[in-house]
């Protein structure tokens, strides 16, 4: 698992050779070229697995966007948003994590496009939160706010990502720009690639992130009254809230005596499997 | 006042005249025509919300979300094993189909890979839920344009596809057979004779079909020229599929990526259609099922032997980090973006579904149609409710 976080600057004068042994000429060359246009825009970068994750100020999203468009980025995948504010680790703890007492706070209207003063509201309820999930998950970085941050790295609880991939050439990359956490706001590049119209409006009705210059940023999937941001990671999830998930006993360790008796079985059969020639079953 | 008594001009200004009388009586009233959230066409609940002027659209916006089930964050509260039961009821015309690039993704965080066996029998059944869907698809675009019978020769062909997908799975529907590392069982005695007999019959069907509907002039009237979708634009859009083939754009994501799948050991084509009407469309997803067919048998052919299962631990924990996996569905592209922060569910997983972008074009392209070719348009772009709610 490489967990190598290259900063741009880093990044031309030595790749990281202990975690990634074989350097990746073909995204390297792509984060050349973008780095080559966007100059000091790009904050960080990443390659693993044959992908490339590049992320940029969030001023100059608008201008990444569009020269993606010019370096033959064709094809528009997906536009979303992230909350990296953490979570229950996995869902056995999820009744562990608190949402009571901001959760009505959270709940206020949704704001107008236009206007970002109902976000402030929202966002009282932020540290409070981050607060009382923090000792549920000791083992997040301490830095950056006490929460996680993905490929590319990040500073802010709030990151736009968007993935472009080019016909021609066959290969993608994935762009991040973190937000302001109080007012996230960024421009619209719906009139770059046409498909983020739908994904921008979906992002802002999830997130609550305001794409500045959208023409109707309406709510696509829910019903026009509903109040929210459902996929922050602060927006309760009900059901979970009245009953724990039932399914968790799906993952109770195995007694040591069963799971030797399944390994073993599992290896014989791949023993037996080889041995057969190839036969329907 | 001078009289013209000259025939040739009194002739030119009855002319004139006429046409400038035309011209005021087809500035018409507007009005808004709404088509859904249950109509026929929409198969499901999409509304269409369209201002016509006379017969003509002169602006349409589609109201989608009566579906909405948010998958996006119920997988935030699942494990990784429960989640694939989830992204059955995307597309649930091909369920199996939904289930592969979420394992692979999930696969690729935790750096495994599937046994030769198991990658082929995942795109075996990929192949044929592919299959499945779009032999509906032939079927119901001739129900949209008037004709009944292809509808039926759909579903009675569809059958014998999904009741070889049942008798691996044990879902006609939903089978919930791809995992973590490989899948649950192997194929079942006397399957791939079987499916090789049920191959035969489809290919029988698409033949039946091309003559029946493609040989139609109505339905060449209807389709021909109908919803033009230049590559440009459906590029822009995010169109994906036969969608973007039918405009001509060579793009497969089966051929032009690697996935540890079994598509790059079969001799098979791409088609497209330079066209990018709802009859390439059309034609495109014809082609499609018969390619899917010989790839199918391609494959029970030559079926590696061994195991279907890698060791995985039995409590599934995917390390942190980021993984965007996608692969070319029935629908189109269908892509999962999937966060790990190292526990037993995801992070954060984005569902990129291909109907989503695929209809979201239809603003643009529904602009001057006249009112018939708004089934027309939405039977060709070819959408899945479920694909587009998630």
């Amino acid at each position: 698992m490489s967990s190598a976080e290259t900063e741009t600057a880093e990044a031309e004068q030595a790749p990281e050779v202990d975690t990634a042994p074989e350097v990746d000429t073909v995204r390297q060359q792509q984060l050349d070229e973008l780095s080559g246009v966007l100059g000091d825009a790009v904050v960080g970068s990443h390659i693993h697995a044959g992908d490339l994750w590049v992320r940029v100020r969030r001023e100059d999203w608008r201008r990444t966007v569009e020269a993606c468009k010019g370096l033959g980025y064709d094809f528009f995948c997906f536009l979303s948003g992230l909350d990296w504010m953490p979570s229950a680790p996995n869902p056995e703890d999820a009744e562990t994590l608190s949402v009571e007492p901001e959760a009505e706070e959270d709940e206020a209207p949704a704001p107008e496009p236009a206007e970002g003063a109902g976000e402030q509201q929202h966002d009282e309820a932020t540290p409070a939160g981050a607060v009382a999930t923090e000792d549920t998950t000791p083992e997040t970085d301490g830095d950056e706010g006490g929460w996680k941050t993905g490929w590319g790295g990040g500073e802010t609880r709030f990151q736009v990502f968007a993935r472009l991939l080019s016909t021609r050439r066959g290969v993608g990359v994935t762009l991040k720009a973190d937000l302001d956490d109080d007012e996230p706001r960024l421009a619209s590049i719906h009139d770059v690639y046409s498909g983020a119209d739908w994904h921008e409006r979906e992002t802002w009705e999830m997130f609550g992130f305001v794409f500045e210059g959208h023409p109707h940023l309406t709510h696509i999937y829910l019903p026009g009254e509903f109040e929210g941001f459902p996929l922050r990671k602060d927006f309760p999830l009900l059901s979970r809230e009245v009953k724990p998930w039932p399914g968790i006993v799906d993952v109770e360790d195995l007694p040591p005596a069963e799971e030797a008796r399944q390994d073993a079985a599992i290896q014989a059969a791949a023993g037996e499997g080889e041995q057969q020639p190839e036969e329907g079953g | 006042m001078a009289v013209t008594t000259d025939p040739q001009r009194l002739a030119y200004i009855a002319t004139q005249s006429a046409d400038a009388r035309v011209n005021v009586e087809l500035q018409t009233e507007e009005m808004t025509l709404n088509l859904g959230p249950q109509h026929p066409a929409t198969h499901g609940t999409l509304r269409i919300v369209a201002r016509l002027d006379g017969e003509q659209v002169v602006w349409a916006d589609v109201v989608c979300g009566y579906m909405h089930r948010g998958y996006e964050k119920l997988t935030e509260v699942r494990t990784y094993p429960q989640i694939t039961t989830l992204v059955n009821r995307i597309d649930w015309l091909s369920s199996f189909a939904n289930e592969v690039p979420f394992i692979l993704a999930a696969e690729k965080l935790m750096e495994i890979e599937a046994p030769p066996r198991a990658q082929y029998i995942r795109t075996i059944l990929f192949e044929m839920a592919r299959i499945a869907n779009i032999t509906l698809f032939i079927g119901t675009m001739g129900a949209d344009l008037g004709a009944v019978t292809p509808v039926f020769y759909a579903f009675r062909d569809r059958e014998h596809v999904l009741n070889q997908i049942e008798g691996v799975t044990g879902g006609r529907f939903h089978p919930n057979f791809d995992r973590i590392g490989g899948l649950k069982d192997d194929l079942p005695r006397g399957w791939i004779d079987e499916t090789k007999a049920v191959m035969v019959r489809i290919r029988e069907f698409c033949d039946e079909l091309e003559e029946l509907l493609m040989g139609n002039d109505i339905f060449q009237a209807r389709t021909r020229g109908i919803g033009v979708i230049p590559a440009e634009v459906g590029l822009s859009y995010g169109l994906s599929g036969a969608n973007i083939r039918g405009s001509g754009v060579d793009w497969d994501l089966r051929r032009d990526q690697d996935l540890p799948l079994a598509w790059k050991d079969l001799d098979w084509k791409v088609w497209t259609h330079p066209d990018g009407d709802s009859f390439s469309r059309f034609w495109v997803r014809l082609q499609e099922t018969r390619e899917a067919t010989k790839m199918v048998d391609q494959m029970v052919d030559g079926l590696p032997a061994g195991p279907i299962q890698a060791k995985v631990p039995r409590i599934i924990k995917v390390p942190a980090g980021e993984a965007w996996v996608h692969t070319e569905n029935p629908l189109g592209e269908m892509g999962y973006y999937v966060v790990s922060q190292g526990g037993l569910g995801p992070f954060r997983c984005k569902i990129r579904s291909a109907s989503f972008n695929n209809i979201s074009v239809l603003p643009w392209v529904l602009r001057g149609v006249y009112v018939p070719d708004i089934i027309t348009i939405l039977a060709s772009l070819y959408f899945i409710l479920g694909d587009i709610d998630r």
